[in-house]
């Protein structure tokens, strides 16, 4: 992806004066605009709105680290599941509120993220190499996890059932728009905090590492401090993620949390929407997140011709994977960077 | 194969022959040591030799076949410069291969390979002519996308053709056998042989044939392999139908020891990376090898890590050998 982007950089890296102020109106339009959504959705396609947002969080925290930093990451599973674990093991033994759990989530996440991130840098692991040891540090979580009795080994966790739903614990009564809404927060601060970031020094200088990293190390950049803060936020973000998929699903198991599925969750949206801008992932997610039950609805009622599909498994994955294939194929900047060429073209 | 072959094809620089001259004897001295420490701890661990002899004599079978998926994976590495993300699924449709032609129409396991090997090899040859040639001199991660994605692709077409229900073949006259006081089956044992025959195979086709020496050629550098009259298409898709054709292979040899299911070949996948790694991306012989002490690792560390999963050993080495010596064990320091 760097090289796409380094043939045409990023908006927000060449104009002369920041344009993030421009992105944080059009959000704070879409927030108010989006808030009474869970009122007019019928409840069916709110699980639907909700995964979206879901996959949201995830791809834009993959999209800070791998997008803008450059580091191309296959195992932000790690910090989902951390994320997915801290708080739902706090709330389980400690009777913590989830939302304490979540920022403990972020720490751990994050410090796990500096922990990863110093060791592949350190040994400049490059290329596949990182990306291969991302992925191996997120499958050794999965088999701990798997193995050990401190986190109830394969069975995992469920989710308390409270008598009354209460903010302080994220529970509301199913289908409630409360759901919608903590979601929505959440995702438009991961989406405000990946603007400000690019505002940021830390932006800066990781987009200039990201471009050239001698030319930025030559300027004074400091190159290892930028990196490793770049995939401390970029894991914080992923793992409140994790910690509100727990409360929302009520469950979460090791290959759910830490799985090689769930880091594929967190690199798809980006992919589709755009890498290394600041809506690519947001609009991969609203792709992604319907594709599940346009193709279980086909299978439960196959038009004739897919007569033969009724009752099976692996639609809706063949889906994700041929728009995956295709995508990068055809639209490498995804479609976001595709209608942004576009525009300005004209 | 790029590392080392680079110093032989084109004319080397001084300081790259004498890194070739001088074998890696220090290297296969510690890694033989390490293997011996681990043979002694788990010994120690256990207390008992004949768990300890299983495990070896399981280790280095299961190697052979690791080695041979690793080899092609290794291959399209070194000429293709592609992460292959669905080498595993090509394993894993040769699975189903195999599981139609013997439960279907009851031919022997092993002769499935004369029909998987061929389609594997076009199919693999196909994948690299219309999906993956698009890619060529993309950045690394889009390749790695576009294989990931058909990973998924078929993971999931074979979920939902065959359904998620387990299958299993059977080898006819399958009996126990001892040996070195460890006992195994007819079918680990073939798997290990014809493994090992390929293997062989595989290295005289690369270092012996005219078709061979194109590819090394343009493994060590696609342009110059260009200017020398090389068409580089047609071996990048040459080699990748040979990459896949190996999964193919593995994947009828081990047919007969796991759990078919859709998803069987991540396994060997993850596996097979880390086999490459060791033992040094794009280096044929030291897939063999990696495969053999990943086969080892996996046994020994059950042993020495009883309650977690094998594959936790084999990711503890993973990251060790990424960590300290990520050109792997035969290739040559960067």
């Amino acid at each position: 992806m760097s090289a796409a982007t380094q043939e045409r950089p990023t908006e927000e890296a060449v104009l002369p004066r920041p344009a993030w102020g421009r992105h944080l109106i059009v959000l704070a339009v879409l927030t108010v605009l989006l808030i009474p959504l869970p009122l007019i959705l019928p409840p069916a396609t709110q699980a639907v709105a909700v995964r979206v947002l879901i996959f949201a969080i995830m791809a834009v925290g993959w999209n800070i680290m791998s997008g803008f930093g450059g580091m191309f990451s296959f195992g932000h599973a790690a910090y989902f599941g951390l994320g997915a674990y801290t708080s739902v093991w706090l709330l389980v033994n400690h009777g913590v509120s989830p939302w304490i759990g979540m920022l403990a989530g972020m720490v751990v996440a994050a410090l796990f993220g500096v922990m990863v991130g110093f060791l592949a840098l350190r040994y400049r692991l490059k290329g596949a190499y990182f990306a291969l040891s991302t992925f191996a540090f997120a499958e050794m979580l999965r088999l701990l996890a798997i193995n050990s009795d401190f986190v109830n080994r394969a069975v995992g966790y469920n989710v308390p059932l409270r008598r009354e739903f209460s903010w302080v614990f994220m529970q509301f009564a199913p289908g409630a728009p409360e759901y919608f809404w903590v979601g929505l927060g959440l995702t438009v601060v991961a989406i405000a905090v990946s603007i400000l970031f690019l505002g940021s020094k830390l932006g800066r200088f990781t987009i200039a590492v990201r471009d050239d990293e001698e030319a930025a190390a030559a300027v004074g950049v400091p190159v290892m401090r930028t990196k490793i803060l770049t995939i401390a936020l970029s894991a914080a973000i992923t793992s409140v993620a994790g910690a509100f998929y727990t409360q929302y699903y009520f469950f979460i198991d090791p290959d759910g949390a830490f799985g090689p599925t769930v880091s594929i969750q967190a690199i798809l949206p980006a992919v589709i929407g755009g890498v290394g801008t600041i809506w690519g992932p947001a609009i991969g997610a609203l792709v992604l997140g319907p594709l599940n039950d346009i193709t279980a609805t086909l299978l439960r009622n196959p038009p004739p011709a897919l007569d033969f599909l009724q009752g099976r498994a692996g639609l809706d994955v063949i889906a994700y994977a041929l728009l995956l294939i295709l995508i990068v194929l055809l639209l490498p900047q995804g479609v976001y960077g595709a209608i942004r060429e576009r525009v300005r073209r004209r | 194969m790029s590392q080392a072959e680079a110093a032989e094809v084109e004319s080397p620089a001084p300081e790259a022959r004498g890194a070739r001259r001088r074998p890696p004897w220090t290297l296969a001295a510690v890694a033989a040591g390490l293997v011996v420490l681990a043979i002694v701890l788990a010994y120690v661990r256990s207390g008992n030799t004949e768990v300890v002899s299983q495990a070896v004599v399981t280790g280095i079978l299961v190697g052979g076949v690791y080695g041979l998926v690793a080899m092609g994976l290794t291959l399209i590495f070194g000429v293709l410069d592609i992460v292959n993300f669905a080498h595993g699924a090509f394993l894993t449709v040769a699975l189903y291969i195999t599981v139609v032609m013997v439960n279907r129409f009851g031919i022997y396991p092993m002769l499935a390979l004369v029909v998987a090997v061929p389609v594997m090899f076009l199919l693999g040859a196909a994948v690299q002519r219309f999906v993956l040639a698009g890619a060529i001199g993309k950045p690394l991660e889009n390749q790695l996308l576009i294989t990931l994605g058909l990973a998924l692709l078929i993971d999931n077409l074979l979920l939902l053709f065959f359904g998620p229900n387990p299958q299993s073949v059977k080898l006819p006259g399958d009996t126990a056998v001892p040996i070195l006081g460890a006992v195994t089956t007819v079918s680990r044992l073939l798997a290990f042989g014809v493994a090992l025959v390929l293997a062989a195979l595989l290295y005289v086709l690369l270092r012996r044939t005219r078709l061979g020496t194109a590819i090394r050629a343009v493994a060590a550098n696609d342009s110059g392999a260009q200017l020398v009259g090389i068409d580089t298409r047609r071996i990048y898709m040459t080699t990748f139908a040979i990459g896949t054709a190996c999964a193919g292979a593995a994947g009828v040899l081990v047919a007969p020891l796991v759990t078919i299911e859709p998803t069987t070949g991540e396994l060997f996948n993850i596996i097979a990376f880390v086999v490459v790694v060791l033992g040094g991306m794009g280096n044929v012989i030291g897939a063999l090898v990696g495969g053999l002490l990943i086969g080892l690792t996996e046994q020994l560390g059950a042993l020495l890590l009883p309650g977690q999963s094998p594959l936790l050993s084999i990711f503890i080495v993973f990251v060790l050998v990424l960590l300290f010596r990520p050109q792997g064990l035969f290739g040559k320091t960067s």
